[in-house]
C-alpha cells in the first residue's frame, strides 16, 4: 500500500499509533475508503521499540523516509509518547524528510482525509488542512 | 565536599548515568508500581530499557566531553524508551548536553544553568508546568537548588528533588494519561516525578557531594 510512483508525486501520510495493529489498519482504511482515485503512499508506524504498545522512533523515522517522494509527508498520531516523539524528531532536524510535518488531526478521521486529499493531488498545506478539519466534523 | 565551582569532566556524566541506570534497574518495580496506579503501568520497564542501551552506547563510543556524553544519552532514550518518558528525558540530556557545548570541563554552576534549560525544553515539550503532577514537580526544585549552590549543592538538590517528587502525592494530574483519572489521580506519587528525582540522587553520587 506504500510508494505508488505516481505523477505529480503525492504528499506521504505516516500513521503513528500506540498499536502497531492500529496504525496498519488505520492505513488499509484509508486507503480503501479512497477507493476509486489512485491511492497516495501511506504507512503505519505502530508499536513500541519492544514490539509491544508504545512509539518507536525508528519506525516513524523509517515510514516516514519510505513515503517521502518530494511532495512532503504529514505525520498523524494518537496521543502521548506518539505526540511527543514526533515532536522531538522534528526538532532533532535530520531524524525526519526536510518536508515533514506534524499534523493536529484525529488518527482515523483524519487519516482518511489526508489520504483522499493527497490521492487527489493535494500539496502538504492542503493534505493537512484537510486532516485537521475533521475535528470539526460533528457527529451528533 | 563538592561545590559549583569544582570542575566535572565527562568521566563525571558517564558515573552519573551509570548510576541512574542502576538505579532505574533496582526501583524499576515500584516505578511501575507507581505506574499502575495512574499511568500506563510500564514506566518502570520502559525506562530500564532506555538506560540499559544508554550505557551500551557509552560503552561503545564514550565522547570526552560532558556535553556530547549528554547528547549521545538523550539521543538513546528518544530511540530506546518507547513511552512519553523517552522523548521527555530525551529532551531534558540531550538539551543540557547542547547547553554545555564541547568544553571539556564544566563547571557546576554551568552544569545547573544547562540543567535548567533542559527543563525548560521538557516543560515546553509536555506543555506542563509546575503543579501539574509531572516529573517538573522534581525537575524544577531540583535545579533550582543545585543553582543555588551552597556548601552541598547536589546533595541539596536531592533532597528538593526528592520532596518535590513527594509534594505531588496530594495532586490532580493535569497532563498525561493520569490527567484522564481527574480527582482519582490523587493521592498517588507520581511516577515520572519519582524517576527525576532518582536522577538528582545519582548526580549527588557520581561527584560524591553525599
Amino acid at each position: 500500500m506504500s510508494e505508488q510512483q505516481d505523477t505529480p508525486p503525492r504528499v506521504g501520510i505516516v500513521l503513528v499509533s500506540h498499536s502497531k495493529e492500529v496504525a496498519d489498519s488505520v492505513a488499509r482504511l484509508a486507503v480503501g475508503l479512497a477507493a476509486g482515485r489512485d491511492s497516495a503512499p501511506v504507512e503505519g508506524a505502530g508499536g513500541g521499540p519492544d514490539g509491544g504498545l508504545g512509539t518507536s522512533a525508528e519506525l516513524i523515522s523509517a515510514a516516514a523516509h519510505k513515503v517521502d517522494t518530494g511532495a512532503g509527508v504529514a505525520v498523524l498520531v494518537d496521543l502521548g509518547s506518539a505526540v511527543l516523539t514526533v515532536k522531538v524528531l522534528l526538532a532533532e532536524g535530520d531524524e525526519l524528510p526536510e518536508n515533514a510535518q506534524l499534523v493536529d488531526a484525529p488518527l482515523v478521521e483524519g487519516a482518511i482525509a489526508a489520504v483522499v486529499a493527497s490521492a487527489g493531488g493535494a500539496d502538504l498545506a492542503e493534505v493537512a488542512a484537510a486532516a485537521e478539519e475533521a475535528y470539526h466534523f460533528r457527529k451528533v | 565536599m563538592t561545590d559549583l565551582t569544582d570542575e566535572l569532566d565527562a568521566d563525571v556524566i558517564f558515573r552519573w548515568l551509570t548510576a541512574a541506570a542502576a538505579s532505574v534497574e533496582r526501583e524499576a518495580d515500584v516505578l511501575t508500581e507507581l505506574d499502575s496506579a495512574i499511568g500506563d503501568a510500564d514506566h518502570g520497564s520502559n525506562l530500564q530499557r532506555g538506560f540499559a542501551a544508554v550505557v551500551t552506547a557509552l560503552g561503545k563510543e564514550s565522547p570526552s566531553a560532558p556535553g556530547p556524553v549528554l547528547i549521545l544519552a538523550g539521543r538513546q532514550l528518544v530511540s530506546s524508551v518507547g513511552g512519553a518518558s523517552g522523548p521527555l528525558y530525551g529532551t531534558l540530556l540531550r538539551r543540557t548536553g547542547k547547553a554545555l557545548g564541547d568544553a571539556e570541563r564544566v563547571t557546576g554552576a554551568q552544569l545547573a544553568e544547562a540543567m535548567r534549560i533542559g527543563v525548560d525544553a521538557v516543560a515546553q515539550l509536555g506543555g506542563a508546568a509546575l503543579g501539574d503532577k509531572t516529573m517538573l514537580d522534581a525537575l524544577y526544585p531540583g535545579v533550582e537548588a543545585l543553582a543555588a549552590g551552597g556548601p552541598h549543592p547536589y546533595g541539596a538538590a536531592r533532597t528538593a528533588a526528592d520532596e518535590g517528587a513527594l509534594a505531588t502525592v496530594p495532586m490532580r494530574a493535569r497532563k498525561g494519561r493520569a490527567s484522564y483519572l481527574g480527582e482519582r489521580s490523587v493521592g498517588h506519587k507520581d511516577p515520572g516525578a519519582t524517576s527525576s528525582a532518582l536522577l538528582f540522587t545519582a548526580l549527588a553520587g557520581a561527584v560524591a557531594d553525599e
